[in-house]
């Protein structure tokens, strides 16, 4: 039933050759343009495209809090939704007993998310 | 109804038995086919997306559109790639190199996966795992990596913010996707997309698991117009404020890998609403209306599927082509004081709908 194109039952193969499709095309297209794209020298092309005047400082630096905070919230959250795709693929086989179970850890993702959007967490600052 | 294992079985047999080719051999040969199809489709359906997108914002807008190059402008896209492809690649100074070359790498594989994953039409998709929503999940979430990756290593205060924005924004909408797919999950109890697709043959998910479905389907367009980074939601290439946002410092083909992957995952999102939501490449059926259901069955898949597809993306780029652009506060409000709840609400509202039987 789960057969591919071809009748090919190796997924994990095709899921190679679709990377390989992918890291062909890139490279395929930087070769061709390598190729057939002119290059000329300008040390102003070398810049940044800020303003006008040479950059100050570097930018690889801090930023803002506010988005690392979102990325902790993100990790957490994804990592529970990830538990609940086994749950959901069997949800009814396991009836009222897993429906229980699930509930409770359904409950502290709830919980989580009230405890994050009381303490602020979920105000853009 | 056309089935392409009919097609590919005989490929393969021709291959194997009038060929006589070796078992690895036989492989090899579909393996290259597969890739150069994967690789035709993606390039040409990229093409089709930046002529279609300019052609209905000139509806839109009351213009004409590309209408130059070729009948009615078709040849436009490929003037512009050919263009694309003959510009300078210009290396920075004070670049990140590897990282700087890397990005465009993980943008590309990110969706080229993903888009491997859809179900194209009867007996014609390549990789079917049996956790196929989760590998979709998976491997379009690299795509963030790339976008972090292309801003970081620019070293330009633009890029940076863009990329942040961007890696903000898309892990946050990640979340509602993910709980959306849960839902669906929930419903059709597999994961395996040609399984969901086949649980659809007499009515579509949106049909039969009505209410909850359709909270489903409206917050899936919402978030995936988000993953996007399409407008209103394009605050990270906000022209107006960042230049081009993260890819500012790409130029030539560099620059287009990023434009391919934008409207690609376009592609993609409206592929995976209509795998789960308007049944893939099966036909609109109705129960009891044979006639119907036979003529119905006479449009090949690959039709329904594309035309399914096409509808979901026109309607993202009319949201782009209509709403102005939201701020970065009202953004992270959205996903997470409105649709990660309602999602949340949802899931348990379409559980307690499959676990009573209140579905069709």
């Amino acid at each position: 039933m789960l057969a591919s194109i071809f009748g090919i039952e190796n997924n994990g193969m095709l899921a190679l050759v679709a990377l390989l499709t992918g890291i062909g095309l890139v490279a395929l297209a930087l070769l061709i343009a390598g190729l057939i794209s002119p290059r000329t020298y300008n040390p102003q092309k070398g810049e940044a495209y800020e303003c006008g005047i040479p950059t100050r400082g570097v930018s690889m630096t801090r930023f803002s809090v506010g988005y690392y905070l979102f990325a902790i919230l993100f990790l957490m959250f994804d990592v529970e939704t990830i538990f609940l795709y086994p749950w959901a693929v069997r949800v009814k086989e396991l009836g009222q007993g897993g429906l229980i179970s699930i509930a409770v850890f359904f409950g502290f993702l709830v919980l989580g998310l009230a405890y994050a959007w009381r303490k602020g967490a979920l105000k853009w600052k | 109804m056309f089935d392409f294992s009919i097609i590919t079985n005989w490929i393969h047999d021709f291959l194997g038995s009038t060929l006589g080719m070796a078992p690895w051999l036989v492989t090899t040969v579909e393996c290259v086919l597969i890739g150069v199809g994967l690789l035709l489709a993606y390039a040409l359906l990229a093409l089709f997306y930046i002529y279609f997108e300019r052609k209905v914002c000139a509806a839109f807008q009351c213009r004409l559109g590309p209408n130059r190059v070729g009948p009615m402008g078709l040849l436009q896209s490929f003037a512009d790639m050919f263009k694309i492809l003959i510009k300078e690649l210009i290396t920075l100074k004070h670049t990140d190199k590897f990282l700087f070359a890397l990005a465009p790498y993980l943008v590309i594989v990110a969706s080229v996966l993903a888009f491997a994953c859809l179900p194209w039409g009867n007996g014609l998709q390549i990789i079917n795992f049996n956790i196929g929503i989760f590998f979709l999940i998976a491997v379009s979430s690299i795509g963030v990596l790339g976008i972090l990756l292309a801003g970081w290593s620019s070293n330009n205060k633009f890029t940076l913010i863009g990329a942040m924005r961007s890696g903000a924004q898309m892990v946050s909408y990640e979340l509602s996707i993910g709980l959306v797919m849960i839902t669906m999950v929930v419903f059709s109890g597999t994961m395996s997309i040609s399984g969901i697709v086949e649980a659809q043959r007499d009515t579509w998910f949106i049909f039969s698991a009505h209410l909850p479905a359709w909270i489903a389907f409206i917050i899936y367009l919402i978030a995936g117009t988000a993953e996007t980074n399409r407008g209103p939601f394009d605050l990270p290439e906000a022209e107006s404020e960042l230049t081009a946002g993260y890819h500012t410092e790409y130029s030539g083909i560099h620059f287009g890998f990023y434009y391919l992957a934008e409207y690609l995952n376009l592609f993609i999102v409206g592929g995976v609403a209509s795998l789960m939501f308007l049944g893939g490449w099966m036909p609109l059926h109705i129960n009891g209306w044979e006639g119907f259901n036979h003529v119905m069955d006479y449009i090949p898949s690959v039709v329904w599927f594309l035309g399914k597809s096409i509808f979901i993306t026109f309607i993202i780029i009319w949201f782009k082509w209509t709403f102005p652009r939201l701020r970065i506060d009202q953004l992270l409000t959205l996903e997470w004081k409105y649709l990660l709840p309602i999602s949340m609400v949802n899931l348990v509202f379409m559980t307690l709908c499959v676990v009573n039987g209140w579905h069709f």
